[in-house]
């Protein structure tokens, strides 16, 4: 499985990564349609973190022994064996937000509309990562590991 | 006090388009966008705006335009409104306007008015896809004669060889000093031109210990009026070594790169002490004739038991032809060139604008008076400022340099925009500032990527024509005017070229 790496000493804190992950997990896929037009505003799966002049994206690390998934109460966060990646099913998720207290990056985060957590899922399902492939300064990149 | 002065730029949302993602907000080291939470809305402050367009090509909607302000003053040939903007800056501050990068002023740029060749009929055009096409140039006082002795039915050279250095493209990064640009973007240069097997010159900021094993192959060093970070190693590390005696940018006056910038490393760089102003006197002050600089450029050789080339970089002014004679004779193995519109990090808007002469002029000069002295082998001549294209590269080829410095073009590779703030240190493209927050801009794995493929356009560009004019050797070219003409050019500025009119 591949993860996503930050390079914090070019990363220049535009969050440009936050815009397009929320557009990549939005229901039309289009920048400007998904923020001025559709209902569930799109919210970022991933967080730049800001200690001026320091700044790096940090998302889902898709942990070798994930915290997030020993508390979740309902099953609703799982390892993919296979893929390695940490899923969330929202359709089992109660929204107890046990998985964003534990997880040691803060990197699980709330969608105070639907009462549910939202999670990296590395764009399943999408051509290409989007905070990846739109970082102006390619301070993310992604590697197999 | 108030400065009463019109905004230059007129900053535009479009208000359908914006997503209120504050790219603009973070990537403004100006302030001019700011963001309320409250109101959920974008306040402008365009007096702050410099025109450099980060926030536009940032902007993953295109919601921003920034463009020239037209509110002007009513309008006056004489009395235009960057003139009376500079005499209100100055009455609020009673100081010099200060400028930076190059020349804006429409002095006639001679390269627009010069015409290359091309073979047709009488001799073949050269395919440079299909046939060797030779790029690479020496740079070095080459010898009077050739003599070459025969032993035993083997040739072998007799004369004494100068020492000369290779350029695979005649192309090389003008003097920018660590201090002046940010580490990322010297770096860039550094490497671009260590996978291109061309040369980036250090400018007077020193060269940092540890990129002189990787990057000192293709550097060449400047010992100027500071005389900052030269010690033996650094001089012995380098390929070239250049005195440098002025800037096209502000000939006759020094440098002075302020104690903000001057942080730990570049302290340590230029070996002096971190937060100081590092003032680059107007003149070298052991250097009052071409009997000082003699000494001088020998006392470089000595230090370096005569292994490099030693060159010497002055301004293009009113008697550089001589000058350069002097220059020759007292012993430089390469004469730069730097016309009027080279660039700068600083300098005031005055001199910038004022003083110096056309490069094409000084270049077409400087040739003609080496040649008719005789002494034109004794030198490479590199010519620099306002070298804007593949086009104007060959022109000057044509027009009798070895080799070109690209400064300013580099730096647009890079990301510039000639917003002319450099000396602001608030470069929004990370290039002309030591803030780190500003510096992380530059990536140097890809700007120096940037770097490299514009001298492999320029390559390609240069070949073609090159192989236009049925010339397969860019050192053939050298100095060949009859492969330019003239257009929209009067006698004395032919003549003072060396070129005939279009037709002629």
């Amino acid at each position: 499985m591949g993860r996503i790496k930050a390079k914090p000493e070019v990363c220049m804190g535009c969050h440009l990564c936050e815009v397009w992950c929320a557009v990549a997990h939005s229901k039309s896929k289009h920048i400007i349609k998904a923020f001025l037009y559709e209902e569930d505003k799109p919210l970022p799966r991933l967080l730049v973190e800001e200690k001026l002049p320091l700044t790096f994206a940090l998302q889902c690390r898709h942990c070798a022994e994930p915290d997030c998934v020993t508390a979740c109460i309902s099953g609703a966060l799982w390892k993919d064996p296979e893929s390695g990646r940490v899923i969330h099913d929202p359709n089992q998720c109660v929204g107890c937000y046990s998985c964003v207290l534990t997880c040691p990056y803060g990197n699980i985060f709330i969608n105070h509309r639907k009462r549910e957590i939202i999670k990296c899922d590395l764009c399943a399902g999408l051509d290409t990562l989007y905070c990846v492939s739109h970082c102006p300064n390619e301070a993310l990149v992604y590697e197999d590991c | 006090m108030y400065d009463y002065l019109l905004p230059e730029f007129l900053v535009e949302r479009r208000e359908d388009s914006c997503i209120r993602c504050r790219v603009c907000e973070r990537q403004c080291a100006n302030n001019v966008h700011l963001y309320d939470t409250e109101l959920d809305r974008f306040f402008l402050s365009e007096k702050d705006c410099v025109g450099c367009q980060r926030c536009v090509e940032l902007c993953p909607t295109g919601a921003l335009y920034v463009h020239p302000r037209l509110a002007d003053y009513r309008p006056n040939s004489s009395w235009t409104r960057d003139k009376m903007q500079n005499l209100k800056k100055q009455a609020a501050t009673g100081g010099v306007v200060l400028t930076g990068s190059g020349n804006d002023k429409p002095y006639r740029v001679y390269w627009d008015h010069l015409l290359l060749n091309a073979s047709q009929v009488t001799n073949p055009s050269i395919d440079p896809l299909r046939e060797p096409m030779e790029m690479q140039t020496f740079l070095g006082r080459k010898p009077d004669t050739l003599k070459i002795e025969f032993s035993e039915g083997k040739a072998k050279l007799a004369s004494e060889m100068c020492p000369n250095v290779p350029v695979q493209i005649p192309l090389v990064f003008s003097a920018m000093s660590l201090g002046a640009i940010s580490y990322p973007a010297f770096k860039s240069l550094a490497m671009a031109a260590k996978e291109t097997g061309v040369l980036f010159n250090t400018g007077e900021g020193g060269l940092p210990v540890e990129m002189r094993d990787e990057y000192a192959d293709c550097a060449i060093v400047q010992c100027a009026s500071g005389r900052f970070g030269v010690d033996l190693d650094y001089l012995n590390s380098a390929r070239i070594i250049e005195i440098k005696i002025g800037q096209g940018a502000k000939p006759g006056i020094g440098g002075h790169l302020p104690g903000e910038k001057v942080s730990d490393y570049i302290a340590q760089t230029r070996m002096i002490p971190r937060g100081t102003d590092a003032l680059s006197p107007a003149p070298q002050h052991d250097i009052y004739s071409i009997e000082d600089l003699s000494m001088l450029i020998y006392a470089l050789k000595e230090a370096t038991n005569y292994t490099k080339p030693v060159s010497v970089k002055i301004a293009a002014v009113h008697n550089v032809a001589a000058i350069a004679s002097g220059i020759v004779r007292a012993g430089a193995d390469i004469v730069a060139i730097d016309g009027i519109r080279g660039g700068t990090g600083a300098a005031p808007l005055a001199t910038r604008d004022n003083v110096g002469i056309p490069l094409e002029l000084a270049l077409a000069s400087v040739d003609k008076r080496l040649r008719d002295e005789g002494i034109r082998n004794k030198c490479s001549v590199m010519a620099a400022g306002g070298i804007r294209s593949s086009a104007d590269a060959i022109k000057a080829i044509a027009l009798g340099a070895d080799g070109v410095y690209i400064g300013t073009a580099a730096l647009v590779a890079m990301g510039c925009t000639l917003c002319h703030k450099c000396y602001t240190g608030k470069c929004n493209w990370g290039i002309c500032t030591q803030n780190p927050y500003l510096t992380k801009r530059l990536n140097p794995e890809l700007t120096s990527q940037r770097l490299i493929n514009l001298l492999k356009g320029w390559s390609h560009e240069i070949q073609e024509m090159l192989g236009g004019l049925g010339v397969n050797a860019i050192e053939s070219l050298r100095g060949n005017h009859e492969h330019l003409r003239g257009v929209g050019l009067e006698e004395w500025e032919l003549n003072v070229l060396g070129v005939k009119g279009a037709g002629e």
